[in-house]
């Protein structure tokens, strides 16, 4: 049985996925980056081996991806998480021909062929607004675990609008808002509802075309998946593997080479 | 046997290239310290040709400014320019001649008379507000030509055509003005037969200039668009009209021919052929073409060496029995296809994409150039509809390094060349 594995170091979480020659994952790791990007990727791959039940000599081929994928020194090749994701997608989604992938730092609208080919991407650019680390600053603001984010915002009868573009200046906003004696869920939602705004922007860059598939980090988050499909007025795919989305592409990219490597014609 | 890094001819137009900027820098700051005033003008229609009949010292100061940023030494000009008031929005080349200006004239490659005149054309904007800070700074006398541009795509006239030649002698006139304007300045009279010569100095540059440019429709490519063509169209600009120019472009032309029948190309191994759309990232300018060279990718052609090269390109003679005619009738050609090199590059690309073997473009718009920059979002999009040719779009700077991010850069990059050999190796498959 031939293993490959991804390990998807992004700016916030680093993320590690074993699967086998069926293309099924059997192992996953996610812990925080950190400073330490090298030790991250480790922990990362060690942690997924466990998950697996596999020793490091089992594993035929590993990729890195992320921001710190050339830190992923144990692994064989990189590849970008835009390629990454748009495979891991079309894997899950087989229909998916744009893939809207939200993480810490950034945005990414990928349009993709039906072989998980990229064939546009767009990306937020210079500022992370629009990103999971708008969640982020609102989460530190108003005192919420990021879970619980976005159950709260699906409780708001009356939104607020938030203004600024600046993930920075948010949490200012978010304050002035508080002052005024608005709700907690209202504010929130308008805070879902700004990303929404910034992201879909980035999609019609691309094109939206369906099926549209919703990966990274902030796929977890129920508010955001409500305001996204509600706002495109269609039902993305989110699938449990959201977050692991970009290491699973990086283990497909990797099975592609063991299977090469192996002599084995696919 | 004889590596061909070893050849005389290898790279000799760089070389040759680096010493003629030297030599023009030298020139420039001799004049200076001399008390003279120089011609300042514009690599979109610079008219160089009638100003070299009045031996007025040339500047260009958007290669003066350019040169800055490729000695890292343009942030301290552009915080200078953005202390007096200047937006960090606006031109970058502007905000860099400026803080030069202001600190009389001096710039990291030596010092440069104050401007005399100011040439310019309506190609880029920005052009005439520039001219303006130089008049309220030393009260310089400014020479718009206003060239009449292609009113929608595909519809420019020619010689013959009734608009052409009304439009022909519209610029005729101005050149007669201009031709006042330069005796009143230096105190000369017009010597037509001195632009018969230097006409004919631009005549072969140019023929020279086209054909080198067309060798890169086959592989390998003999330069790079990007880097070596950029420094090539430097000269193209400075030397215009002059016997070091004709000379250089003709032995320029030599060594492309010789490493084109000899099979040698620029870079080892040439995997992906792209078309480069913009200004370069002059900031960064090596380590942003290795981006790409990393990948096997390399520029093999580029919007920039026609716009920025003021249509000369095109490889037009000028008619030497009748020059002041037929040099309204170039000028009018050349700034109007540079005009259109900038703004309908998705044309000339689709036009051009199967000549040049081209598997990828780039667009790179920049964040204070707003004439060469708007639209080719648009531009894109119209040719990603018109053909399956892979593009990228990066934005930087050409001037402000504040506003460029390596990493995300890289990792654009990265995607894009990812993408080109998965749809490679996807058709490779399925023809076997």
């Amino acid at each position: 049985m031939i293993f490959t594995a991804g390990v998807d170091v992004g700016s916030t979480q680093t993320k590690a996925v074993i699967i086998d020659e069926n293309l099924k994952i059997v192992g996953r790791s996610l812990n925080d980056t950190g400073a330490n990007v090298l030790v991250a990727a480790e922990t990362a791959f060690v942690s997924a081996l466990e998950d697996s039940e596999l020793e490091k000599e089992q594993i035929k081929y590993v990729i890195g991806t992320g921001y710190g994928r050339y830190k992923v020194t144990f692994g064989d090749d990189q590849v970008t998480e835009i390629s990454c994701h748009g495979r891991g997608a079309v894997h899950m989604f087989p229909n998916t021909k744009t893939v809207i992938d939200m993480g810490g730092q950034d945005t990414k609208a990928i349009a993709v062929t039906d072989k998980g080919e990229i064939r546009d991407f767009c990306m937020n650019d210079k500022c992370a607004a629009g990103t999971g680390r708008f969640l982020g600053a609102a989460s530190a603001a108003l005192d919420i675990p990021l879970a619980e984010l976005g159950p709260t915002a699906l409780k708001s009868t009356r939104p607020v609008r938030i203004s600024t573009t600046c993930t920075v200046f948010a949490e200012t906003e978010i304050l002035s808002w508080l002052g005024k004696g608005k709700k907690i869920e209202d504010i929130l939602m308008g805070v879902h509802q700004s990303i929404s705004a910034r992201s879909i922007g980035l999609l019609r860059r691309v094109g939206i075309e369906e099926e549209v598939t919703f990966t990274g980090g902030v796929a977890r988050n129920l508010g955001m998946v409500h305001v996204l499909n509600e706002n495109m007025g269609i039902e993305m795919n989110v699938s449990e593997e959201s977050h692991y989305m970009g290491a699973l592409g990086g283990a497909l990219f990797a099975m592609d080479r063991a299977r090469i490597s192996s002599g084995v014609v696919m | 046997m004889e590596s061909k890094k070893d050849h005389e001819m290898w790279r000799r137009g760089n070389r040759e290239g680096s010493e003629l900027f030297k030599k023009w820098f030298e020139n420039l700051d001799a004049a200076a310290e001399a008390g003279e005033v120089g011609a300042y003008v514009f690599v979109m229609g610079s008219l160089t040709e009638i100003l070299n009949t009045f031996d007025l010292p040339i500047i260009f100061p958007e290669i003066t400014s350019l040169n800055t940023a490729i000695r890292h030494e343009a942030a301290d000009l552009l915080n200078e320019a953005e202390d007096h008031g200047y937006s960090p929005d606006i031109c970058g080349y502007v905000k860099s001649d400026y803080a030069v200006q202001n600190r009389d004239g001096q710039h990291p490659m030596g010092k440069l008379p104050k401007p005399g005149l100011a040439l310019l054309t309506n190609a880029c904007n920005t052009y005439l507000k520039w001219g303006e800070i130089w008049e309220r700074m030393f009260e310089t006398p400014l020479f718009t030509i206003d060239v009449p541009g292609t009113r929608e795509k595909g519809t420019q006239t020619w010689p013959g055509d009734e608009q052409f030649e009304r439009e022909k002698r519209y610029v005729r006139a101005q050149i007669d003005e201009l031709i006042e304007t330069c005796e009143k300045i230096t105190g000369q009279k017009f010597d037509i037969n001195k632009l018969r010569e230097t006409l004919e100095y631009s005549n072969r540059m140019s023929a020279a200039w086209k054909q080198i440019l067309e060798f890169n429709k086959a592989s390998p490519s003999v330069f790079n668009a990007l880097t070596d063509g950029t420094a090539y169209l430097g000269v193209n600009n400075i030397m215009r009209g002059t016997k070091e120019g004709a000379e250089y472009f003709e032995r320029l032309l030599e060594e492309k021919k010789w490493m084109h029948d000899n099979g040698i190309g620029i870079v080892e191994e040439e995997k992906h052929r792209l078309a480069f759309i913009g200004v370069p990232c002059y900031p960064i300018f090596r380590e942003f073409n290795n981006l790409f060279s990393d990948w096997g990718g390399v520029f093999v052609t580029s919007t920039y060496l026609w716009f920025a090269s003021g249509g000369n390109n095109l490889g037009f003679q000028y008619d030497l029995e009748n020059p002041l005619d037929s040099l309204a009738e170039v000028t009018l050609i050349h700034v109007r296809d540079a005009m259109d090199s900038m703004f309908h590059p998705e044309q000339i690309i689709y036009d051009n994409m199967e000549e040049y073997g081209l598997e990828g473009v780039v667009y790179h718009p920049i964040k204070s150039c707003r004439t060469s920059s708007t639209g080719l979002a648009d531009n894109r999009r119209a040719l990603m509809e018109a053909t399956e040719l892979p593009s990228l779009f990066i934005e930087s700077d050409m001037m402000d390094k504040r506003v460029i991010s390596i990493a995300p850069m890289k990792n654009r990059i990265d995607a894009f060349f990812e993408g080109i050999e998965m749809r490679k190796a996807a058709k490779l498959q399925e023809a076997n």
